[in-house]
């Protein structure tokens, strides 16, 4: 009886993972859940750990503690080539004495699966490379290559696709044009994507939700716009995107926001948007929503005004300019300006107050390294 | 054309110089097989090309060299699979062995050949074995083993592991891992392993000297014959066998650049 | 080491992430290893046990009993002094001029000829191809070259190199030369596989700071190649220790040119004096070990193979 080709579609759960190698702890702690058919980024530097989380979800590790459930179903134990899992390598990793075609029919021989190699042909097609079909891996292009890793994985229909930073090996315009493609695959055949990349655009263009690895565990998940609009840690604060951090002691509290002062000025958070409301805490702001002015604007209940302060270094990026203003006993801070024509004109050393709307700031959990806990 | 000062045109010359050495008593060997001559070999007297005609009219060469690549075959067979398994467990896999098997393998390179080859007829003579086919089959395989090793070793160090990885990935259990995707890729260097023994068997003298009893392989049957005078038909066997190790060489290599060539055009 | 060179070219250093050895590891390694241990390890120890033989009191030839007579040794060593010392002595002349000639050809192929692979491949089966024509054959070539009629001769007697009744063969410099010439490609192959790998960059560093071509080569080249110069040394030195064909009479030598591996031959399979053969494979089997001991001391295991 032929076997039919596609998994179901199932939730991955990582639950209480814990992996530890000769001399250091690779993960701990860390549970994760993806719900099926999304398009799942796991972002990071490198050396956080979530390579070997995608390894272990493939299962070419085990953890040292902890479960992986599939569907509900416990899969902890089982050796890769029982997984209905799917994995595009970094290396892409494609067998070179085989042609093309025979390396996307792999998986469907393996399974015996009925006309793999129509289903093989279709594969290549839909990643347009069905006139490559009969050369070896070693006669294409670095992107055709990662374009038949890709069609090898797809072809098994399996419940849950692994990427390992496919498209790390690419220059940018192919890897821009990778990314369009790989997003309209998978929603196209509807399958569940675990994207692990270190590359924050990457993520938060492709991904439906995005977790934020560091050392080992998981700081932050979440769509990524929520994650870009409100991080909860300096971490998170530093790698999506870039922040201006001010820390301080609580010095007023109400009903809606929470304040803090640092070097004679007052900066206000919505308490909804803080993660703590006592003691010392880290608030931060994104450099493309604040202002600065030559001349101090009008105080206001919604507006956080700090400065003045001086222009010490300004980068022209194109798009917009970057402005680097150092206020006493704040710190430097970045502005981003949009270029549309109208651009301040101001030049180095000019003294300008910085100002930005209290409902763009937001409050961490925790503070930056180098600064002490109250 | 720039103008080469001596300095730069030492090295080549004494390269050629040094090859020219090298390959002297090749083309001794090779030209004395064409010699008219009857009983000793060691004067020119003339071209004729019957040795190679009738290479087999002297029984006793024919014999020799048909033993020599029974034996030849056999231990290829055998010390190409154990050192094979050998290879991949060194190579992949850490456990606590590790300088134990590797310094096992390096003894019997570095042991002079006396020593095995008194050693292992000592053997057999306690424990009764007569020496034999059987005796040197067994030595044969002994010292070509460490050789297969280091071969295979050198294929498997440059199999990126990820691909088996891949395999399982896709639903190869590990010994299909192994049929479809390791041994097919470490084929080239367990072939070139399988030939170097081959080689180190069919040219082995010291050790097979010792176990040989009554049976005579190729060298021996020349060492035994040098006393006399080595006939003409062991020259035409040696340079046969030469000819046809430079063209498996050679055609591997030139196969090798056509396809690097052709990858590189595509 | 020198072996790697057949396999073509391996990384220097093996730093592949292994897995852990289960019980695959067992069925992969015990064959050959039980292989080694009963026709390796059993047959040194076979070596070590007859070696300490004492002859049977009936006096037949060949008959021995177990003891622990250790004055075997000492026998051998006073009776095969002369042996012991030529062999050594052979060696390391051998050695040396092997190294000498193969050097230049390793550092010419290996250095000079990078820019052209297939050439470089084609030499080094030229330096090859005498291993794929029987060593003996090439033995008794030279032998016939350098014959007494030879034109060689002739032009030694002519320079007044060689005494009108003095020859060649059988002469301590004529199986000199034919160990030189048959381990040359031992001691050439672990030199290329060592220089070809050395980077050109430290040599141009080195002449950037003022260094001229001599200093160059003495400060630079040849530290760095020094670990293929120490594996082509234990290559060739120790094979050539134990070697007796070169040395035989029917070969290049005389009946004056005896080695340690003639001895044995004799005592084992001529005069069924097998105490004396073993104690003198003993004796040679432990001074290469001791030089082995320290090789391995140095560079650790893990390069052996």
């Amino acid at each position: 009886m032929a076997k039919s080709n596609a998994f179901a579609g199932a939730d991955l759960e990582l639950i209480d993972i814990r992996k530890d190698f000769p001399g250091f702890t690779a993960l701990d702690d860390m549970d994760l859940t993806i719900p099926a058919g999304q398009f799942f980024a796991l972002l990071g530097p490198s050396g956080c750990g979530k390579t070997t989380t995608l390894r272990i979800v493939a299962g070419l590790e085990t953890p040292t503690f902890g479960q992986v459930l599939l569907g509900g179903k416990d899969i902890t134990a089982a050796k890769p080539h029982e997984r209905p899992v799917n994995t595009v390598f970094q290396s892409y990793a494609l067998f070179p004495h085989m042609t093309v075609l025979e390396n996307v029919a792999f998986g469907l021989r393996q399974r015996k699966v009925a006309d793999a190699q129509k289903l093989a042909v279709d594969a290549l097609n839909l990643v347009e490379l069905g006139h490559l079909a009969a050369r070896r891996p070693q006669q294409l292009s670095g992107g055709q290559q990662q374009r038949v890793a890709l069609a090898r994985a797809l072809v098994n229909r399996p419940s849950l696709l692994l990427l390992d930073e496919p498209l790390g090996a690419l220059d940018l315009k192919l890897r821009r044009q990778m990314q369009i493609e790989l997003k309209a695959i998978q929603l196209e055949v509807g399958l569940t994507f675990l994207h692990v990349t270190h590359d924050q655009e990457e993520a938060m263009d492709m991904a439906d939700i995005v977790a934020v690895m560091n050392k080992g565990r998981i700081e932050q998940m979440g769509a990524p716009e929520v994650l870009y609009d409100r991080p909860k840690t300096v971490f998170v604060s530093k790698f999506l995107g870039q922040s201006n951090l001010f820390v301080g002691e609580v010095v007023e509290k109400n009903a809606t926001s929470v304040s803090i002062e640092v070097g004679g000025n007052k900066i206000t958070v919505d308490k909804k948007r803080a993660e703590k409301h006592t003691g010392k805490i880290a608030i931060g702001v994104r450099p493309e929503k604040a202002d600065f002015h030559e001349k101090k604007p009008k105080l206001s209940a919604d507006q956080i005004v700090i400065g003045p302060g001086e222009i010490i270094d300004i980068r022209f990026t194109g798009v917009s300019n970057q402005y680097l203003i150092d206020i006493p006993n704040v710190g430097e801070i970045t502005v981003f300006a949009q270029n549309i024509g109208k651009s301040p004109e101001v030049e180095l050393g000019a003294k300008v107050y910085v100002s930005w709307r209290v409902e763009h700031s937001y409050g961490l959990s925790d503070l930056p390294t180098g600064s002490s806990e109250a | 054309m720039k103008k080469l000062s001596f300095g730069k045109l030492a090295l080549p010359i004494y390269a050629v110089l040094a090859m020219v050495f090298l390959l002297t008593p090749i083309a001794y060997t090779i030209m004395f097989s064409f010699n008219d001559s009857t009983r000793s070999n060691t004067v020119w007297e003339g071209f004729t090309l019957r040795h190679w005609a009738q290479v087999c009219n002297r029984q006793d060469v024919c014999d020799a060299v048909t033993n020599s690549i029974v034996i030849g075959v056999i231990s290829t067979i055998f010390a190409t699979i154990l050192g094979t398994a050998l290879a991949i467990a060194l190579v992949r896999y850490s456990f606590r062995a590790r300088s134990l098997v590797s310094l096992s393998l390096f003894l019997p390179m570095a042991t002079p050949e006396v020593v095995l080859g008194a050693g292992l007829a000592g053997l057999f003579f306690n424990a009764g074995v007569g020496a034999g086919m059987t005796t040197i089959i067994i030595a044969h395989v002994m010292f070509c083993l460490s050789f297969v090793v280091v071969t295979v070793k050198a294929r498997v160090q440059t199999l990126d592991p990820t691909l088996e990885e891949a395999g399982a990935d896709l639903y190869a259990n590990p010994r299909q891992v192994f049929r479809k995707i390791t041994l097919p890729l470490l084929m080239p260097g367990i072939i070139s392993a399988a030939l170097l023994s081959f080689a180190l068997s069919f040219d082995d003298f010291i050790i097979t000297y010792f176990n040989s009893g009554s049976v005579t392989t190729f060298p021996k049957y020349i060492y035994v014959a040098a006393a006399r005078g080595v006939p003409a038909e062991a020259n035409v066997i040696a340079s046969a066998v030469f000819m046809l190790a430079i063209f498996i060489v050679l055609a591997t290599q030139i196969r090798g650049a056509i396809k690097r060539s052709k990858l590189a055009k595509s | 080491m020198a072996f790697a060179a057949f396999g073509g070219g391996a990384p220097a250093k093996d730093n592949s992430t292994k897995r852990k050895g289960g019980p695959i590891v067992l069925v992969l390694i015990l064959p050959g290893l039980i292989y080694l241990g009963l026709f390796f390890m059993t047959p040194l120890l076979s070596l070590l046990v007859t070696a300490l033989e004492s002859p049977d009191p009936s006096g037949a030839i060949g008959a021995y009993l177990y003891d622990l007579n250790f004055g075997n040794f000492a026998t051998v060593v006073t009776q095969y002094m002369p042996q012991i010392i030529r062999s050594f002595g052979y060696a390391f002349a051998a050695t040396v001029f092997a190294l000498a000639i193969s050097y230049p050809l390793a550092y010419f192929i290996g250095v000079k000829l990078r820019g052209s692979p297939l050439i470089q491949r084609l030499l080094l089966t030229l330096v090859i191809a005498p291993f794929f024509i029987s060593f003996l054959l090439r033995t008794i070539a030279w032998k016939q070259l350098l014959s007494d009629n030879s034109g060689f001769v002739a032009l030694l007697h002519n320079l007044h190199i060689l005494a009108p009744t003095s020859y060649f063969i059988g002469t301590d410099a004529a199986v000199i030369f034919g160990l030189t010439y048959n381990f040359i490609p031992f001691m050439t192959l672990p030199l290329f596989t060592n220089l070809e790998r050395l980077d050109i960059r430290f040599l141009e560093a080195a002449s950037d700071l003022y260094a001229n071509p001599r200093k160059v080569f003495r400060k630079i080249t040849l530290p760095l190649s020094m670990p293929g110069i120490i594996s082509g040394t234990l290559l060739t030195f120790i094979p050539i220790a134990g070697d007796y064909v070169n040395a035989s009479r029917d070969f290049l030598g005389s009946s004056k040119t005896s080695m340690i591996g003639t001895m044995v031959e004799a005592d084992f399979l001529q005069n069924w004096n097998y105490p004396s053969a073993s104690a003198l494979s003993v004796l040679l089997m432990a001074l290469i070990l001791i030089m082995v001991t320290f090789y391995v001391r140095r560079s650790g295991t893990e390069d052996l193979l």
